[in-house]
């Protein structure tokens, strides 16, 4: 007598410690091995491109925060990016380097969050209890920069919001030199950890020919091999003139991405010294009147200092009607924003390019033919945020 | 072809008959093709050894609703070979059903889907087109330009009948949405006058 036997239809998630937000993964397995990954994204979707629509240009950067929550500065910077570039504005030089200073630190936040919840899924409590103590003191130079530890809101077109505050840059300094021992502790609990080798490596290889076939960027593209870092092949802000490497890896599995993101934060390290010791005093935000906002000083002695204040806060400036498409290269991948100005002071179309969107689409080809406890593994390789892939 | 110009007359020449329009702008090359020429556009990009457009970035539609061919659909590629953006770009009407280039980049699929959900444009030859981003059984399209920013729908749990339910939204003060027509650079018919002599100086 023959049995039929059926596939398991399982649902991981949508309230999954794993799945790193709200992804609801409909996984089919025969026995232990998955056939097929459905991801149902779109539970934390907020219809933020439709709100930019009805914003001003100023009111927008906020919803950038909300992206991808764990390194909130990174796309406020290619929103900030591309207006720039339309309004053909110049960002001052200080401006320029705090800018890099809190991409990178934005970077190193995001890549702690990662590489330590990720060693979490696979077993290893002990790295996310260290790392997030790390990620508490960047959060903490987010606030006395921008007043908010997470949602910072704190670029501008043409600069930053204000200037940092005494004796921020010396703070970041010293971390700069405490942190690297700190990256070396959480590799020596992980780099030759014989249970996280065993759990990541040769798990989710990604080719090379698939990594470009399926829109990977950032880390997902340099771990198979791809030498490509927007920072070094399309540098914006001040990148062109900082010295740094783009880690690459070899065989394209979550153990190799791993690695990759341990050399960032050590690289990303090194760009913050960098601008600590080249950055000047001067200007933080472009000078014309029309497109930021005067001091507060000033605004009481003169007419027209209060006359702009009060347009750039109700009407808010005029972009001329232009579309770009520009990019960053943030912790996760090519964030990219296309926007298209009408001559209003409201965009009239904001895409959002996020890194995490066609990566979680390549979930059913990553995860195909592997176990069931590979799927977290990969997950969190992948990193995910929901914020970004489901806007 | 690391060139920009370089690569706009390569484009231009190999395929003449499909292109209407090329245009440098902010390092990038804007092409305007046909929907019936889509595919070959993008094979010719993907597969020659002078352009290699290896990357399919993102796939998105811009309503324009009072234009007669309301949809522009737009491509957004990569050539990491030679560190080049291109975006290429078509418009449609309302009803019509365009290719899917799921074939020839696997990420097109949600891409696809995204836009399938957000603008209600549909696509030939797609192997899963469903919606995406918004909630099961959702209806509209929101990112329309005709669709009301606060939505049709709203969802709360409902005490009486133990679930959560969805309702037409109610509003205790409508969508504010102030005009700012600014007198900044003076008023329309002023404006319109500056403009018109600035043209004739």
């Amino acid at each position: 007598m023959t049995k039929k036997i059926k596939n398991l239809n399982l649902n991981f998630g949508p309230q999954h410690p794993a799945a790193h937000g709200v992804l609801r993964l409909i996984l089919e397995l025969d026995g232990e091995v998955v056939e097929k990954a459905d991801p149902h994204i779109g539970l934390l979707h907020r219809g933020t491109e439709k709100l930019i629509e009805n914003k001003t240009y100023m009111q927008a950067v906020p919803y950038f925060d909300r992206l991808d929550y764990v390194a909130p500065m990174n796309q406020e910077h290619a929103f900030a990016l591309a207006v720039e570039k339309i309004l053909k504005i110049d960002v001052p030089i200080r401006a320029q380097y705090i800018r890099v200073i809190f991409c990178e630190i934005g970077r190193i936040l995001s890549h702690i969050l990662n590489v330590t919840t990720q060693a979490l899924d696979v077993g290893a409590l002990t790295p996310s209890l260290w790392g997030f103590e790390e990620r508490e003191t960047l959060m903490t130079f987010y606030e006395r920069a921008s007043g908010s530890r997470l949602h910072a809101n704190y670029f501008r077109a043409g600069g930053v919001h204000q200037d940092l505050p005494k004796g921020l840059e010396e703070d970041i300094a010293k971390f700069c030199e405490t942190f690297p021992k700190i990256i070396n502790d959480l590799e020596s609990l992980l780099t030759d950890n014989r249970i996280f080798k065993q759990r990541n490596v040769d798990i989710g290889v990604v080719t090379k020919e698939d990594a470009l076939d399926y829109s990977f960027s950032g880390v997902m593209i340099r771990g198979s091999g791809v030498p490509w870092d927007l920072r070094k092949s399309q540098p914006y802000d001040c990148y062109e003139s900082l010295d740094f490497k783009i880690p690459v890896g070899k065989n394209g599995d979550c153990y190799d991405r791993y690695l990759c993101r341990i050399e960032e934060m050590k690289e990303s390290v090194s760009i913050i010294k960098q601008c600590l010791a080249k950055m000047e005093k001067g200007p933080i935000k472009s000078l014309d009147g029309k497109i930021s906002p005067p001091p507060k000083a000033e605004i009481k002695q003169s007419m027209e200092a209060l006359i702009h204040h009060f347009k750039l806060f109700t009407e808010g400036y005029r972009v001329p009607k232009d579309e770009i498409y520009t990019a960053v290269e943030a912790p996760k991948g090519e964030f990219g924003v296309y926007l298209i100005s009408d001559g209003s002071s409201k965009p009239y179309k904001c895409k959002i390019r996020a890194p995490g969107f066609s990566h979680l689409q390549s979930m059913d080809y990553l995860i195909k033919g592997h176990m069931l406890a590979d799927v977290p593994a990969v997950l969190g390789s992948l990193d995910i945020v929901f914020g970004e892939v489901d806007r | 072809m690391k060139n920009l110009e370089d690569l706009e007359k390569k484009i231009n020449s190999e395929l003449t008959t499909k292109i209407n329009n090329t245009e440098i702008k902010h390092n990038q090359i804007y092409i305007e093709t046909d929907k019936e020429d889509i595919i070959d556009v993008v094979i010719f990009l993907k597969t020659n050894q002078d352009t290699k457009f290896r990357q399919l970035v993102d796939i998105t539609v811009v309503d324009y609703p009072e234009q007669n061919q309301r949809f522009e659909v737009v491509y957004l590629f990569l050539s990491h070979e030679f560190n080049q953006r291109l975006i290429v770009k078509y418009s449609i009407g309302e009803n019509e059903v365009i290719p899917s280039l799921t074939s020839i980049f696997p990420s097109a699929n949600w891409m696809e889907r995204e836009v399938f959900d957000m603008y209600g444009v549909s696509f030939k030859d797609h192997p899963d087109l469903r919606r995406i981003l918004t909630d099961y059984g959702f209806e509209g399209h929101p990112l329309r330009k005709d669709f009301p920013l606060t939505g049709h729908s709203e969802v709360r749990y409902s005490e009486d009948q133990k679930k959560v339910i969805s309702e037409p939204v109610k509003l205790e003060q409508n969508y504010r949405n102030f005009d700012y027509e600014s007198p900044w650079e003076g008023t329309k018919y002023i404006k319109e006058e500056i403009e018109s002599n600035d043209k004739k100086n």
